[in-house]
């Protein structure tokens, strides 16, 4: 039983009774895995689980904000295991660096579009591991040949034999492990690229997936924290007494964030944080508004940037130029929004912290809150649920909610367990935003219609000097995440220059859905349009003649304007505009469809959409993230913003914050390109080609180019 | 002193403040979980709950307020639209991260329970008041047409 007692050792098997079979593989070698037993001389992962029962539990190490991953990672190790997918079952990992990271971040977190990416070898593995031992075991009892042994749907057979997984999980667990397993040839693909229905669709379409918000402890009370209005201040003092007296409130304490009102339910909390007197000392506070950032940022266009990429000769390719688009181009300050708020249980007991949150990046949230808790990071254990969407919004590097939790649980005294509960406003202006930006493009056709130059611009606060790894983030003074999308354009551009400035008001910022794609995209995209005009050119043969280098690129560009019949004749007062982009290795291109409502309302009425994301996992999934990622992309397009007036946010809920609603979805038709190439992401990628697209189709209907995002800001009949 | 109200069949005593919302009510004191708080000011109806069988954001409703109305939240619901919308929800896996999703079932049931046949239109209107922001808007138009062409069969 050395396998069971390894990982028992590492508390994973806890209540699982030792029985079974449990299987792990290492992270490295090729089609090579091995269970590591006793003192393993490496951290081995494990991902499966079998039961006598006849369940199989396949562990989920990368987080689940609603983008299908906990189906997409059981499907890889179910269709390995020739699992039948009724007895698949799924739990999320604990915070564990060596089992359980991210291949591609080294650490435990999820990001990038990447959970398939850096998953698919290694579930696969796991999964040939467990059907490996399961028909060995098998093959042993029946004292037959394991190669006589056949795998279908979780039963095992040879001959008249027959036994379902759970029959021999037992046996399975005393074999040592293969040294080899040999994966599946796609052609032998059972539910990989199949449709296979989410694992999570019965909970969450009748109320019973429990949420941060929802789960339940003995004890338990709940926290709402005042903040100062404006980023940068902080507490002066503050008197709790009338706070105190408010039925149901049990402590108010001063914490480095505010002053936070615990109570026994979330409205005597509330009503005790209405009671509460605070001075803030606003004398570090922000006092700027979008507006003094956007002129300031404009100021900074004249003045050269940290150089991101530079290639053959920018402004001689300019100066070549016989026409030029010289661009500044304004993007607001996104709130993420998601629909849970931001929230997380921490309690303190035993001299450990256990927590139990929507943790996107459980390593790094664990050593945020070993620190804010003064405990050795051992100390700190754990619970990943799902969350209410995320965006990005709950991997901050400084970890301000989770950490938030464990100073008032700590200022409690840790004599209960204490839910954290940003409310909706809290939320909205607790800052962590897409930040603002602007961009200048100056680029140029030749007297030949080519593209010749262009010169990028970007000014805009950086995410990831704030990072535990900004020195490695950071080249050169360019944060990467500010340029990417731009600095990376997959088009051939001779003479290209993109610079930046990354100026630092007070407003914490971070990542958001795309990240730098959910900007640059737009400058690219919309500048690229401009210019194919300019060089009296089909906007989709330009962009395919600077793509000859890039046919994944190209495709998609193609698979797109061939399913929307680009180039047909439209009704008339509808246009149509494209846009191609690829986001963390996915290349996804889009050609909106869109009128002018009688008030000028922009209606988008169609978006077809291709991508290449490699091999597919879950087809359905990958359409419904694109649906999805056109549907925030439009909200950002069209109606989102976040302004800060006075170094304070303004939109506060979603009577101000406008996100998309149903009566503006358009309809969304997904084509996917089929391809051996390795899987890549698509959690991200549908976002940052509608906002461009839709330019383009506006600019099209009625010539004028809209540099300002969102589009509510614009009336027909003005730039 | 005791508040009565009528939650999904049963009369419970709640033990609360006259202005608590009934969103938490339901949450904290009754431990119906599956009705969510998105904004608190009927803004997002992630709270959605059925009120003598119209949809109501329990959000702004205070306990005060339910007086001898039935409410039924997403725990409670066993009519023939409530399953087809269930059944077509699952069918079609409309979910993302979920989270809308309580709120916008019982807007969706609400709908069929008043309008057997929704036009696109009809389906707009009614669904409006919930935000997704996941945008599963789509899956959502198609589900309740799903759930009302099996309701008619
Ligand atoms: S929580 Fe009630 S409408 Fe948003
Ligand atoms: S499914 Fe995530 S908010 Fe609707």
């Amino acid at each position: 039983m050395g396998i069971d007692a390894g990982i028992s050792r590492r508390g994973f098997l806890k209540g699982a009774g030792g029985a079974g079979l449990v299987i792990g593989v290492t992270l490295s070698g090729l089609g090579r895995g091995r269970v590591m037993a006793g003192e393993a001389p490496f951290a081995p992962n494990a991902f499966v689980r079998v039961s006598p029962d006849n369940l199989v539990t396949v562990v989920i190490k990368q987080f689940e904000m609603g983008q299908g991953v906990t189906t997409g990672l059981a499907t890889l190790v179910a269709d390995e295991m020739d699992a039948d997918w009724s007895q698949i079952r799924t739990e999320f990992a604990p915070a564990d660096l060596a089992l359980y990271k991210n291949l591609f971040f080294g650490i435990q977190a999820t990001g990038g579009s990447n959970s398939i990416a850096n998953s698919y070898d290694q579930m696969r593995r796991a999964g040939a591991m467990a059907r490996a031992m399961l028909v060995a075991a098998a093959a042993k009892a029946w004292n037959v040949p394991a190669d006589s042994v056949s795998v279908s749907k979780g039963v095992l057979t040879a001959g008249a034999r027959r036994a379902v997984f759970g029959d021999v999980a037992s046996a399975a667990a005393r074999l040592p492990p293969p040294d080899d397993v040999v994966l599946k040839r796609p052609d032998r693909f059972t539910l990989i690229g199949k449709h296979v229905g989410r694992l999570d669709s019965p909970a969450k379409s009748t109320g019973k997936e429990t949420y941060t918000i929802d789960m339940d402890l003995p004890g338990l009370l709940t926290a709402v924290t005042a903040k100062p209005p404006r980023f940068g201040a902080t507490v002066k003092s503050f008197d709790a007494s009338d706070a105190l007296a408010v039925k149901g409130v049990r402590h108010v304490v001063g914490i480095p964030e505010g002053v936070a009102v615990v109570a026994e339910g979330t409205w005597p909390a509330l009503k005790g944080r209405k009671a509460l007197r605070v001075e803030w000392d606003e004398s570090g506070a922000e006092r700027r508004s979008s507006d003094d950032l956007v002129a300031e940022y404009r100021l900074l266009l004249d003045k050269p940037g940290a150089v991101a990429v530079r290639r053959g000769d920018p402004p001689g390719g300019l100066a070549a130029a016989v026409k030029t688009v010289d661009a500044v181009l304004e993007f607001p300050y996104l709130a993420h929004a998601a629909m849970e708020p931001m929230n997380c249980i921490a309690w303190l007991h035993d001299g450990t912290l256990e927590t139990w949150s929507g943790h996107q990046a459980p390593t790094m949230d664990q050593l945020n809150m070993a620190a804010a808790a003064g405990l050795p990071v051992d100390k700190v254990v754990l619970h990943t649920l799902p969350s209410g969407g995320s965006f990005g919004r709950r991997s901050t590097f400084d970890g301000d909610h989770i950490v938030e939790a464990v100073r008032v649980a700590k200022a409690v005294g840790g004599t209960a367990p204490i839910r954290l509960q940003r409310m909706r406003e809290d939320d909205m202006r607790a800052g962590y935003y897409r930040p603002l930006y602007v961009h200048r493009v100056r680029a140029g056709v030749d007297a030949a219609g080519k593209l010749c130059g262009w010169s990028h611009r970007i000014v805009g606060q950086s995410i990831y000097s704030a990072s535990p790894a900004a020195a490695a983030a950071m080249k050169d003074g360019v944060d990467d995440s500010s340029v990417e999308g731009a600095a990376n354009t997959p088009y051939a551009i001779p003479n290209l220059q993109v610079d930046l400035h990354s100026p630092g008001p007070e407003v914490p910022v971070h990542v958001w859905r795309s990240v730098g794609n959910s900007h640059t995209a737009y400058a690219m995209e919309t500048v690229m349009d401009e210019l194919a005009g300019l060089a009296g050119r089909d906007p989709v043969e330009f962009r395919l003649a600077l793509l000859t280098e890039q046919p994944r690129h190209a495709g998609v560009l193609r698979l797109a304007a061939e399913q929307a019949n680009w180039g047909s004749a439209l009704p008339d007062g509808v246009a149509r505009g494209v846009a191609v982009h690829r986001t963390f290795n996915t290349s996804v291109a889009q050609v909106v469809e869109l009128g002018l409502d009688d008030d000028g309302t922009i209606r988008v009425r169609r978006v077809v959409v291709a991508v290449d994301c490699g091999r597919v996992v879950n087809p359905d999934i990958v359409r419904a993230q694109m649906e999805g990622g056109v549907g925030f992309g439009l909200s950002a397009a069209l109606l989102s913003e976040l302004t800060l007036d006075k170094g304070a946010a303004v939109e506060r809920n979603f009577d101000a914050f406008q996100v998309l609603r149903i009566d503006r979805m358009p309809a969304v038709e997904v084509h996917i390109v089929e391809s051996d190439e390795a899987p890549t992401g698509v959690g991200e990628p549908g976002v940052p080609p509608v906002a461009p697209a839709i330019a383009n189709a506006v600019a099209a209907l009625t010539g004028t180019r809209v540099r300002r995002l969102p589009f509510a800001r614009w009336k027909p009949g003005t730039a | 002193m005791a508040t009565n109200i009528n939650v999904n069949g049963a009369s419970v005593a709640i033990e609360a403040d006259p202005d608590t919302p009934l969103l938490w009510v339901l949450r904290e004191h009754l431990g119906l979980k599956g009705t969510k708080y998105g904004c608190g000011i009927s803004a997002c109806g992630a709270c959605t709950v059925h009120m003598d069988g119209m949809p109501v954001r329990s959000c702004v409703l205070p306990l005060e307020g339910v007086g001898t109305a039935r409410i039924t939240t997403i725990e409670g619901l066993e009519s023939p639209a409530a399953r087809a919308v269930r059944d077509a929800w699952i069918a079609l896996d409309v979910v993302q991260c979920g989270y809308c999703q309580s709120g916008q079932i019982m807007s969706a049931i609400a709908l069929l329970e008043g309008t057997p046949a929704p036009t696109d239109e009809d389906i707009d209107g009614a669904m409006s008041g919930n935000i997704c922001r996941c945008a599963t808007y789509l899956r959502i138009r198609a589900a309740i047409r799903a759930a009302a062409a099996a309701l008619k069969a």
